[in-house]
């Protein structure tokens, strides 16, 4: 699987996730900064990481949303390549447009950073096919702006069309219905709130977001 | 020219921030205050050729996030000023 990290000014998780790509992979991802204009070829994955690209300017993921790279990334997702956004990765693709919804500040206001219990909703997607439906797996949270809202209209269209990937099993940060990912209309775009990227090796204390990885090096080679 | 762009949480949307104030203001002795919302004032010096589409446009693109904030414009000389 030929996979690319992008990196931002600001990006602090693009190292974990691509130290977890090359793990489960066994091909090492190109590192892809924010000014270049196109991405490498053939490439069966894009990964947006986590940290806090432009210092939260604006608003998380507002300013990263509109870099060069962005564009590349957007063309890329219309093509059909998957995409996988962790925290500041999934806040950068919904203020790109590729996903839905918006994630604001947490409901009590607090950073948030432990594991948290999740639910596995939909089992048949590109990123989550090595979980069950409904199986109960913990990934950490590390975010102060991870409180995903939707109008009404957009929230039943991801239900009804399995879109919610992950949820929250307990309160974390007041996601409307307790969503933690969720992926796009055509199934290749994933952004969540949790990084699996640090839940891999028995050393980071459970391996659930390891998974993630092989469920994606088994579906897009 | 300056402009003032205003961006404020729809409504309905959860303040958080807002309702922290509120609290902080119960806390100092202040009763009365309902309820606060906070938002964001954006100063912007524009050239004069630049029209009002266009200042729409930077909201709409990177200024204000329409999923969940409303924008409004001020442009001084054009009704908006000494507010």
């Amino acid at each position: 699987m030929k996979s690319a990290v992008i990196v931002f000014p600001g990006s602090n998780c693009d190292r974990d996730l691509a130290v977890a790509l090359e793990a489960v992979t066994g091909n090492r991802p190109a590192m892809v900064w924010h000014r270049e204009t196109g991405l490498p070829g053939g490439l069966d994955l894009v990964a947006v990481p986590g940290g806090f690209s432009y210092g939260d300017y604006l608003r998380s993921g507002a300013m990263a949303a509109r870099s060069p790279v962005m564009r590349a990334v957007t063309e890329a997702a219309g093509r059909g390549i998957a995409v996988l956004g962790v925290c500041n990765g999934f806040q950068i693709l919904t203020e790109a447009g590729l996903l839905p919804g918006a994630l604001m500040r947490n409901a009590n206001l607090h950073f948030v950073c432990r594991d948290v219990p999740l639910t596995v909703e939909n089992s048949q997607t590109v990123f989550t096919s090595r979980y069950e439906a409904g199986e109960a797996i913990t990934i950490p949270v590390a975010h102060h702006d991870g409180n995903y809202q939707a109008d009404r209209e957009t929230l039943d269209r991801l239900e009804g069309e399995g879109r919610i990937a992950f949820r929250y099993a307990g309160e974390v940060n007041g996601s409307a219905r307790g969503i933690a990912g969720i992926i796009n209309e055509a199934g290749n775009v994933l952004g969540m709130m949790p990084h699996p990227e640090r839940m891999v090796e028995p050393a980071h204390g459970g391996t659930d977001g390891r998974r993630l990885f092989e469920g994606l090096l088994e579906a897009v080679g | 020219m300056k402009t003032r762009v205003y961006v404020t949480l729809k409504n309905g949307v959860l303040d958080p921030q807002g309702k922290a104030i509120r609290h902080a203001l119960e806390g100092l002795g202040f009763s009365g205050v309902r309820d606060v919302r906070a938002g964001k004032l954006i100063e912007l010096d524009l050239d004069d050729q630049v029209g009002d589409e266009e200042v729409e446009a930077m909201c709409r693109k990177l200024l204000a996030n329409t999923v969940i904030e409303n924008f409004r414009i001020e442009r001084e000389g054009a009704g908006g000023a000494g507010a």
